[in-house]
């Protein structure tokens, strides 16, 4: 019974199993059953040695797949279990043990396919359906719209990582600019913007009648044709022509500006006076251009020149009456050059009041030789020649004015060539001289400059050497500690090496004021100690030992080192002792009648104390507390002000000091302050310091992104106003982080702006084109429409 | 004799005009300027007191149109990225677009096309560069413009979902918030909803940040800013203005208000010392703002009183927490009370 249930339940297995192969295989099951059904009518018993096992075992095998398949419903599966047990177990032949175990396999079903070649398309099939594994089951819509869900998640998600870079790159950025694509400002001629507007309105209509009327343009072309005359007048290349020439214009006028300001600014007396000369020079040039081609132009500039003469006459400005002519004046009987410049400016006045002749007919004939030189020289060189000539202006000042007084100024006119020529000369004789002067005056800066640089060399040894000096003074002291080190062992060499030490330092020493004058043998003083010192050691060593030196110099590196820590420790030594009377519990008294357990578990404690002891041996935490708590106590307490001030009232100096009656009388004592509130708490510190005020001003807790409060202070303490730093430097440091501008749309960031190729297909395209992955909810709608 | 003199160019200490100002030759060597610190920090107090709420009176914001769009309320309304057009949906299950100018002279105020739906539709979005518009209700409707029904509508669950927002940058995204505390992200071209996100506390709407394609807000009720002035009821619906310098609300006693983003700021153009003024209080403020005298100061805002005893009682209440919290943390074994982030906090659960 059992194995008969057990052989359904597997033949119902393999067929729920086939069965979920898909429809398909299950209709090819039915087609195959259908076949053979058809062959077993022609082929009856078929020719063979076991025809009626084969046979009983082939209508077994129907019969089974025929329950088998009615079972696949599921309705009456019991059922048929039931029904089948009697047929299984009892058959009419012998008791098989066949339908127990067996299953039916698809090569049994196959073994009468392979005979008829004619059914090879479905011996394939059903080849193809074995080679096939079992497809799973079909997961449920929730499952499948996760999975979707997810899919669709980490594609977006990759999607949208691209921005990552510039999220980043934006959010880091020093200054962001909002819109971050300046908008171009695109004026629409009014023509396009009315384009398609229409009058509507009966004003609207009534208005543009009147425009018709008055042969106004409505419509485009807006403009009117005198507008666009005056549009096409000039043609863009002929404006740019114009403006580029402009362009140009105004650069040669900055460039000349620029160069009359340098020349303004040159102080050299002699530039100029040769440059007065040349404008001169010049002027009269022009000048005799002018009256050649356009004498109307030239009398013009004569009348100027008449003009001057009469202001000039009208001032005093050149008349040796000024303050400055009276102080030269003072000076003339003794220096040359103030006669000169007194002269001078005789000259001048008598340069501008001369009178300029109108120019004649007859003159002009004569050529402009002459009057170029009347105008150049107008001095007493020229004198008789201009008399000589015609209407003398000199004439006409010495009618007017007295004769002596004309007479007078001749001498001082004639006195002052000799001298001036004198002076000149003098300058000439000078000249030379002056080159010459310096010339030496050259060398000798050279001479002074190559002594200090000199110098200079010479200090950069010297500080060399003190800091050599200083370096010495660190291997003497070494060198001490060695050999006292050495001491010890009392070897006879002592004496010597000290010596020998002794000596090098006074060499090194030396070495300085004797080299002085060799800078730069004296480079490296370091090395050339350092390599002393180490001949020094290896002496020491041959004294001693070969392998001594080097641990010798590391030992007493350390005992410096502990040198200054080591009565310290006495100290801490003698300090603990009153702490472990303070801190540590007093040992209680035992009495014998303690039980004894508890004496072992003492005992035991006592270990455990020991063990820890022992473990802690290098960290004295206790200790450690109590010297923090001694410093802290000492740099609260008040300190004394001392104002003496040292050589005031006595005598000063080095090694002298204020005498102990003058500091005591100067010495202010800081008042005793209250007591501190650990006064009396061994185990505490109470940080008296903090300050209420000021503690409402203080950041309790370290802000976000620091993390350390060093770094927190740092940002507190650097200043960013203007106050404190220069202006681009506080610009730069208030900059703000954002920066938008009203009335800018600021327009979502484009991946084309960001240089990012923006996806070509748009989103419509997209959903229109994969129609199957709608939502079935979406479908229904669709064929409800 | 030669004397040789002092010379100072005047360019370095005198103006070149009357109105311009006076220069001030300054030294900056740290030494001699012992209190910067100080000086700075009462800048950034006088800085920071200078953000008082000021209100300015818009006049003339008249009205040029009014439309009878819907039978009943309106849920939602939105333009068209051309700025030609408005869509609206309303309570009698209408989706209607209309143009943005007013209707020609004879002409009747008539929406483009309307489009009858099967639901109450709650808002709408559209698309930032394509004819396509999304609509929430019971699901989510993608719309093309020129069809009668919808191109493919999302759902995840039952529940009404109150707001939907395209992504501007990555359009083919979209979020919504629905009103069982979620926010579901969807796709667009693949016709699915992509994460859903359970929050501790209802969202009314969201927006995409313009600048960072995967940053959005959800308006919850944990603000971080108070606009507030008398007479204000209940308000609807918040806006920002393009510029990012105006917020502008319409509430329930049928007032609009445009607020200034940023109370204390200047409108109008701003000279360059002006400017560096400003910009200078503003970096001292971020400096100093972790001060307490400076932050308190900050965070004022002057409010109604229920209001404000209630945010009052509400720092009692996280502060407890807090500090329940600090506990717990400190006398529990170390580990095994895990550090939740704020951010994490309000987050209930991620639904795939």
């Amino acid at each position: 019974m059992v194995q008969d249930l057990q052989a359904l339940d597997s033949h119902r297995k393999e067929f729920k199993n086939e069965s979920w192969w898909g429809i398909r295989a299950a209709k090819s099951l039915l087609a195959l059953r259908e076949q053979e059904e058809l062959e077993d009518l022609p082929n009856d018993y078929p020719s063979s040695t076991s025809e009626d096992e084969g046979d009983s075992g082939g209508e077994r095998k129907h019969q089974k797949l025929l329950k088998a398949i009615s079972s696949l419903d599921g309705k009456n599966r019991r059922k048929l279990a039931e029904r089948s047990e009697a047929s299984l177990k009892v058959s009419e032949f012998t008791v098989s043990s066949k339908g127990s175990g067996e299953r039916l396999v698809l090569s049994d079903l196959l073994e009468l396919v392979k005979t008829s070649s004619s059914l090879a398309t479905v011996k394939k099939q059903l080849n193809r359906v074995r080679s096939k594994k079992t497809v799973e089951l079909p997961l449920n819509k929730e499952e499948v719209e996760r999975t979707h869900r997810e899919v669709a998640f980490s594609k977006t998600s990759q999607a949208l990582s691209k921005w990552d870079p510039i999220v980043q790159k934006n959010r880091q950025a020093e200054q962001l600019v909002l819109p971050l694509v300046k908008e171009q400002s695109a004026f629409a001629p009014i023509e396009h913007v009315l384009s398609g507007w229409k009058a509507r309105t009966t004003l609207e209509q009534e208005i543009f009648n009147l425009l018709g009327k008055n042969k106004q343009p409505v419509t485009d072309p807006l403009l009117t044709l005198v507008e666009k005359a005056s549009l096409k007048a000039m043609s863009l290349e002929m404006a740019k022509m114009r403006r580029a020439e402009l362009q140009r214009a105004r650069a040669l006028q900055s460039y000349y500006e620029a160069r009359a300001r340098r020349e303004k600014k040159i102080k050299s007396k002699k530039y100029h006076s040769v440059l007065k000369k040349g404008k001169a020079k010049k002027s009269l040039k022009e000048f005799e251009k002018l009256r050649k081609a356009n004498p109307a132009a030239a009398l013009e500039e004569l009348e100027k020149l008449e003009k001057a003469r009469t202001m000039e006459r009208m001032s005093l400005k050149h008349q040796n009456s000024g303050k400055w002519a009276k102080s030269k004046a003072v000076m003339a009987k003794y220096d040359l050059e103030a006669r000169q410049a007194m002269q001078d400016q005789l000259a001048r006045n008598k340069e501008l009041t001369q009178k300029v002749q109108v120019a004649s007919e007859s003159e002009e004939e004569e050529g402009g030789e002459e009057e170029e030189g009347d105008l150049l020289v107008p001095d007493a060189v020229n004198e008789a020649h201009v008399t000589t000539d015609g209407p003398n202006p000199w004439m006409v000042r010495n009618h007017s004015d007295d004769t002596k007084e004309a007479e007078i100024q001749k001498d001082s006119e004639q006195l002052p060539e000799p001298m001036a020529n004198e002076a000149s000369e003098s300058e000439e004789e000078e000249r030379p001289v002056a080159e010459e002067e310096i010339l030496l005056k050259e060398f000798k800066e050279s001479q002074s400059l190559r002594k200090m640089s000199a110098l200079n060399q010479d200090t950069k040894p010297v500080g060399r050497q003190e800091t050599g000096d200083s370096s010495t003074q660190e291997v003497l002291s070494k060198l001490r500690a060695l050999s006292q080190k050495l001491n010890k062992d009392n070897h006879p060499c002592r004496k010597q090496n000290m010596g020998s030490v002794r000596t090098v330092l006074s060499t090194q020493r030396e070495g300085p004021a004797g080299e002085e004058e060799e800078p730069l043998l004296l480079q490296s003083p370091e090395r050339a100690q350092t390599l002393e010192e180490l001949k020094e050691l290896s002496k020491e060593g041959c004294f001693q030992n070969e392998e001594l030196p080097r641990p010798a110099l590391e030992g007493q590196q350390v005992e410096r080192n502990n040198q200054p820590s080591a009565p310290k420790k006495k100290m801490k030594e003698q300090m603990i002792d009153l702490q472990n009377i303070l801190t540590t519990k007093s040992p209680s008294v035992k009495s014998s009648a303690v039980p004894t357990i508890e004496e072992l578990e003492d005992e035991q404690e006592r270990e455990q104390k020991q063990m820890i002891k022992e473990a802690f041996a290098g960290d004295d935490v206790i200790r450690d507390f109590l010297k923090e708590k001694r410093v802290t106590v000492e740099a609260s307490k008040p300190k004394d002000v001392d104002l003496t001030l040292p050589g005031w009232g006595e005598w000063g100096g080095v090694g002298l000091k204020p005498s102990a009656k003058k500091r005591r009388r100067f010495l202010i004592k800081a008042p005793e302050g209250p007591p501190r509130k650990d006064k009396n708490l061994p185990n505490v510190i109470i940080n008296e310091k903090r300050n209420i005020h000021a503690a409402a001003h203080q950041v309790r807790v370290l802000p976000y992104p620091f993390t350390h409060h060093q770094q927190f202070e740092r940002t507190v303490q650097t200043p960013i106003g203007s106050t404190w730093n220069t202006q681009r430097a506080s610009q730069k440091l208030t900059t703000p982080k954002v920066v938008t501008k009203p009335g800018h749309i600021i327009k979502p960031i484009k991946a084309e702006d960001v240089g990012y190729r923006s996806s070509s297909r748009s989103d419509l395209s997209v959903i229109q084109r994969n129609p199957e992955r709608l939502s079935i909810h979406h479908k229904k709608q669709l064929k409800k429409n | 004799m030669k004397v040789k003199m002092l010379s100072r160019n005047p360019d370095n200490y005198v103006r070149e005009t009357k109105l311009d100002l006076q220069r001030v030759p300054r030294n900056y060597d740290p030494t001699l300027h012992p209190f910067e610190v100080p000086r700075e920090y009462v800048r950034a107090l006088n800085a920071t007191k200078l953000e008082r709420v000021r209100i300015w009176n818009l006049t003339k914001r008249n009205c040029i149109r009014t439309i009878q769009a819907h039978e009943g309320f309106v849920r939602g309304i939105c333009t068209r990225f051309c700025g030609s057009s408005f869509f609206t949906v309303g309570d009698d299950k209408t989706v209607k677009q209309w143009k943005m100018d007013g209707p020609g002279f004879g002409e009747e105020e008539e929406p483009l096309h309307t489009i009858l739906g099967k639901t109450v539709y709650t808002g709408i979005d559209h698309h930032w560069k394509e004819g396509i518009f999304a609509t929430c209700g019971q699901q989510v409707d993608i719309w093309d413009e020129q069809k009668t029904s919808p191109i493919c509508s999302m759902t995840w669950g039952f529940d009404s979902i109150s707001s939907v927002k395209f992504n501007p940058i990555e359009t083919f995204l979209l979020g919504s918030c629905a009103s069982d505390r979620n926010i579901v992200l969807y796709d667009m071209r693949q016709a699915t909803p992509l994460k859903k996100v359970i929050l501790d506390m209802r969202t009314n709407t969201i927006c995409w940040n313009p600048m960072e394609a995967f940053i959005f807000t959800a308006a919850n009720e944990d603000y971080k800013e108070v606009y507030h002035t008398k007479r204000m009821q209940h308000v609807i619906c918040v806006k920002w203005t393009s510029d990012s310098k105006y917020i502008m609300c319409g509430s329930d006693e049928m007032n609009i208000r445009l607020w200034k983003a940023n109370a204390s700021e200047k409108l109008g153009v701003l000279t360059s010392r002006e400017k560096t003024a400003k910009d200078y209080n503003q970096k001292l403020k971020e400096k100093f703002q972790y001060h307490p005298h400076i932050k308190r100061i900050a965070r004022h805002r002057h409010l109604p009183k229920p209001i404000y005893s209630q945010i009052q009682e509400q720092r009692i209440m996280k502060e407890a927490r807090r500090r329940k919290e600090v506990n717990r943390l400190k006398h529990s074994k170390p580990g095994s009370v895990p550090m939740v982030s704020e951010k994490k906090k309000h987050v209930v659960a991620v639904v795939k």
